[in-house]
């Protein structure tokens, strides 16, 4: 029910003839250009819904004209990337380390996919360029828990660490002070002890030395100096997985933390491993 | 104005309520915003505490802006428009309307603080747990009577084009927050509550919610804020009813359907990636009706743009709408969207239609209001709200392109293989390459804050300004906008 439809004074159109609070409407009609882009992207959905998967029925659902899915379309890209990778990867895989290190070429490849692979998978605990972070070895420094030749790398990535794997690296140390095989004192005395081992602490430490030889000595050796076949880390030098202030020492032989490494038999194969072991060797530890 | 302010008595109390609850929102938003923008630049900035932790922060962050800024906004802009578009008083009486305020005042605050202390539900935008979802429920069905009641007792004989958007955005975000918060708490007595739907069903729901929050919250709500401050405070008639009709049934009955386009690329069947992709492209000119109609409005009164700064705002906020709903579809194209997806980009497409759209027509809208619901002459500084204007604008250009260099360097880094097949660069090295644009967009932000503090002063300054003083810092002879 319009009541009084006026000229719009500006563009010379028509009101509809409503108002509320002062506000009126133009009766311009709709621009041509809007309308028919409109129809046009419906005309392009009416099209694309030919083409392609879009009607759901009860048990299924129209698959479109051009057989469009989008797993296949993953597949295809996964596939080709499989088949670029393959010529390379197969005879990482097959090759002995020493081959692979002969042919130049192929073991830059290596590196190159072990570089980018330990950047996406090791390097949230491992750090950038193996450098590590408390609690996480650092593999560019040498400091080896379970050796650092190239086929000693491989077996600790495939089977990770105390992954619960048969294969995987296995160690376990006492909880010294929470299963009660040393007291509380005796604890601090051995603590006084290993800190000489790196000069933290210096003074009489013969009670300690006692207990260590006793206690220790058997997996870390006799003046600490780790024995790999135990997994038993070196306390003598200068890198300690979890620190090495006198808290730590205290906590890690009171109640020791014992890190998990997953194994990546699952995710990666073989030629995958080997790049990998190969990256990680030339890091600047491998032995 | 002064013929607004002879006629009936309108409830003008509940308004103040909410543009002073808007304001002080909006700071909060910008605020936490700028603090979660830092954390991403600088991880420092987390200071290692659980309650200022980014994961907590950053839905303070969005439902600070989204609800709480844009939420008050729109209680208090619809309830001014609809008693003055019926020629009525509100519905319901003083009472209900105080109910409405101080019971969504009390959600957000809930809301809020159930985030910092670690409670949320997992679903974007939908983060309250159960027992807010259902003290939310009450207040907005109290909200939907209150509107509609309004609307059924007007006094005019037809229903002015604002009303139609508010109604189809208080009634779609009450279907959208019953569907996606249907919940079972593991007890009476826990916060603690699981979505009935799961896997990809839940993630379809949410994005049908998630998006449609987008295109009825955010769109629908602030189209009718459009449609009143703009003829009202350029003078002009609305460009084209027709438009107003055909953009607004095609908008409503197709924004529904494209949610699915925030899953491309996942376990959601292609057939309904199908449907969210073709609904978004249709999208595109109904979406841009509302431009039209916005800005060709100003025919007649272009020349309104230099001397009042709320009309620019709103003027403005159409432009960042126009371009935000023609962003929107482009991302919604699959092969588009294989690139997109996942990176900042999408970031910064939310905050050109956040801070471009919705925050300029609500600022728009706050300089029109303040002057006349206290019946002050004009703002006490025009000059202050310009300098609002271009930082606000500066600020965004920053952040939207910031986060377009970021979002498509992210995607290409990621998509990105060397000659033998492999991945040319890890993750870490694409963090590493934004971080110059996260710290361009930590600017951006910093600068429309900057913004909004300028305004919060101005409008103190207004309120406090005697009605009889006409503080106008504008040369002499320029004459003043409005009614």
């Amino acid at each position: 029910m319009p009541t009084k439809i006026e000229k719009d004074s500006v563009t010379g159109h028509m009101t509809t003839g409503h108002e509320w609070d002062g506000l009126k409407e133009l009766n311009q009609p709709l621009p041509k250009w809007w309308i028919y882009i409109l129809f046009a992207t419906i005309a392009f959905s009416a099209v694309y819904f030919v083409l392609y998967p879009s009607i759901p029925y009860f048990t299924g659902y129209y698959h479109g004209t051009l057989g469009y899915s989008q797993r296949d379309t993953v597949d295809k890209d996964v596939a080709a990337v499989v088949k670029q990778r393959s010529g390379y990867m197969d005879r990482i895989r097959t090759l002995s380390f020493a081959d692979i290190e002969k042919d130049p070429q192929l073991n830059a490849v290596a590196l190159t996919a072990g570089r980018i692979t330990f950047a996406n998978n090791c390097q949230p605990c491992h750090g950038a360029g193996g450098g590590g972070s408390p609690g996480y070895p650092a593999l560019a420094a040498g400091n080896w828990l379970w050796g650092g030749k190239l086929a000693d790398i491989q077996q600790t990535i495939t089977f990770g660490i105390r992954s619960g794997l048969d294969d995987a690296r296995q160690s376990l140390m006492p909880k010294f002070g929470a299963e009660g095989g040393l007291k509380p004192a005796e604890i601090e005395q051995v603590a006084d002890y290993v800190m000489t081992l790196y000069g933290q602490t210096k003074g009489d430490t013969a009670a300690g030395q006692k207990i260590f030889a006793d206690n220790c000595a058997s997996c870390h050796g006799d003046h600490g100096e780790g024995k790999r076949e135990f997994g038993a880390p070196r306390l003598a030098g200068k890198a300690h997985l979890y620190g090495d202030t006198r808290e730590i020492v205290v906590a890690q032989i009171t109640n020791p933390r014992m890190g998990v490494m997953p194994n990546w038999n699952t995710r990666f194969d073989t030629g995958m491993i080997k790049s990998l072991a190969l990256y990680v060797h030339s890091l600047g530890g491998g032995e | 104005m002064s013929d607004t302010l002879a006629l009936p008595r309108y409830n003008d109390a509940i308004i103040k309520k909410f543009v002073i609850a808007t304001i002080f929102w909006g700071v909060v938003a910008f605020l936490v915003g700028v603090v979660i923008a830092s954390q991403l630049a600088w991880p420092e900035m987390n200071l290692g505490l659980s309650f200022t932790n980014f994961g907590r922060l950053r839905p303070v962050h969005t439902s600070a802006a989204i609800f709480a800024f844009g939420g008050s906004a729109l209680f208090g802009t619809s309830f001014y428009i609809v008693q003055r578009t019926c020629r009525v008083r509100l519905f319901g009486g003083e009472a209900i309307a105080n109910f409405i305020f101080w019971g969504y005042q009390f959600f957000i605050v809930m809301a809020a603080l159930s985030y910092v202390m670690g409670f949320s539900q997992g679903q974007e935008y939908a983060e309250p747990e159960w027992h807010l979802d259902l003290w939310l429920t009450v207040v907005w069905v109290t909200y939907a009577v209150v509107f509609i009641g309004t609307v059924l007792k007007r006094e005019e004989p037809h229903i002015y084009v604002a009303n139609w958007f508010f109604m189809a955005f208080i009634l779609t975000i009450a279907v959208l927050h019953l569907g996606n918060n249907i919940a079972m708490p593991v007890s009476l007595f826990t916060a603690k509550s699981y979505n009935i739907a799961s896997g990809v069903q839940n993630a379809m729901i949410q994005w049908w919610y998630g998006h449609n929050a987008v295109g009825f919250f955010l769109t629908a709500g602030f189209l009718g804020m459009m449609y009143y401050f703009i003829p009202k405070a350029s003078g002009r008639p609305v460009y084209s009813y027709r438009i107003s009709i055909v953009h607004f049934w095609s908008l409503v009955f197709m924004y529904i359907w494209a949610g699915p386009h925030h899953l491309h690329w996942t376990a959601l069947p292609d057939w309904t990636q199908t449907l969210g992709m073709a609904f978004s492209i249709m999208l595109w000119m109904p979406s841009w009706g509302g431009m039209i109609n916005g800005i060709m409005t100003l025919s007649g009164a272009w020349d309104k743009l230099r001397t009042d700064p709320g009309l620019r705002f709103s003027v403005t906020a159409v432009g960042f709408y126009g371009m935000a709903t023609f962003e929107g579809p482009v991302m919604s194209i699959r092969d588009v969207n294989a690139l997109s997806h996942y990176t900042d980009w999408g970031i910064g497409h939310v905050h050109s239609g956040a801070l471009g759209w919705v925050a300029f027509i609500t600022f728009g809208a706050m300089y029109y209001l303040v002057p006349v619901l206290w019946k002050r002459e004009d703002l006490y500084s025009r000059k202050l709200a310009s300098w609002h204007f271009w930082i606000s604008t500066l600020g965004i250009v920053l952040y939207i392109t910031s986060m377009w260099v970021a979002g498509i360097m992210q995607g290409l880094m990621w998509r990105a293989y060397d000659q033998f097949g492999f991945l040319q660069y890890s993750f870490a090295e694409s963090v590493n390459a934004v971080h110059p644009y996260y710290v361009i967009r930590l600017l951006g932000g910093v600068l429309f804050l900057t913004g909004m503090l300028i305004m919060v002063y101005n409008l103190i300054m207004t309120v406090w300004s005697p009605s009889t003083d006409k503080r106008v810092t504008m040369p002499a002879g320029v004459a003043l906008a409005g009614e």
